[in-house]
């Protein structure tokens, strides 16, 4: 697995560390978003971290087409997407824990690797029905 | 999982600010995962565990 990073320097060097172009892919809502601003501030900063790392912004409500494209449903959210898009998704602000999770999925996605037993590879590779799957967290 | 098979999508959810999502899936402490509106995982579990669980949703 990828080391989560613990502190803003391991952030930093985590993140400049990805050889792989990543884009994060964002939501936001121009009224009733309490926490889009929030959300977006961290998005730009963890792409002033790597030159590998872009952003996207659009708006939930008017761009339609992207919505259905990334199959999001609030805001803010946060897409991100390597080579292709696998499908993950972040929900809400990410602080703290969240900010860790997100990084390490910014890093898993640009090396395309999950960092899982084969076992576990073996068996997840079979699957080949729709599963959905949300982690419900919070900062601390 | 979600790297490994494109069938599979996975989303983190700050339950702070979606209290409508946390009633709806009674999120009554954190780490909770629900799977296909269907499976629930409460708390941290090792991969082998977790991902047996998972798979739990398509049984």
């Amino acid at each position: 697995m990828v080391p989560a990073p613990r502190s803003p320097v391991d952030l930093q060097a985590t993140l400049a560390a990805i050889t792989a172009p990543v884009k994060l892919v964002f939501f936001t809502q121009t009224f009733g978003c309490d926490s889009c601003l929030a959300a977006r501030q961290i998005v730009d900063h963890i792409a002033s971290l790597s030159d590998q790392i872009t952003v996207e912004e659009f708006n939930l409500v008017l761009d339609k087409d992207q919505v259905d494209r990334y199959g999001v449903q609030r805001a803010p959210a946060i897409a991100v997407v390597g080579d292709i898009d696998a499908g993950i998704r972040f929900y809400g602000a990410p602080e703290g824990h969240e900010l860790v999770s997100l990084v390490e999925a910014i890093t898993l996605v640009a090396s395309g690797d999950s960092g899982l037993s084969e076992e576990s590879r073996v068996l997840i590779a079979a699957v080949d029905q729709p599963i959905d799957i949300q982690v419900f967290a919070t900062p601390t | 999982m979600a790297l490994e098979n494109t069938h599979i999508t996975a989303s983190a959810v700050a339950a702070i600010e979606y209290p409508d999502l946390v009633r709806e899936y009674r999120v009554t402490g954190v780490p909770k995962t629900v799977v296909n509106e269907r499976v629930e995982i409460l708390g941290a579990e090792p991969e082998a565990s977790f991902v047996a669980h998972v798979l739990e949703a398509l049984a």
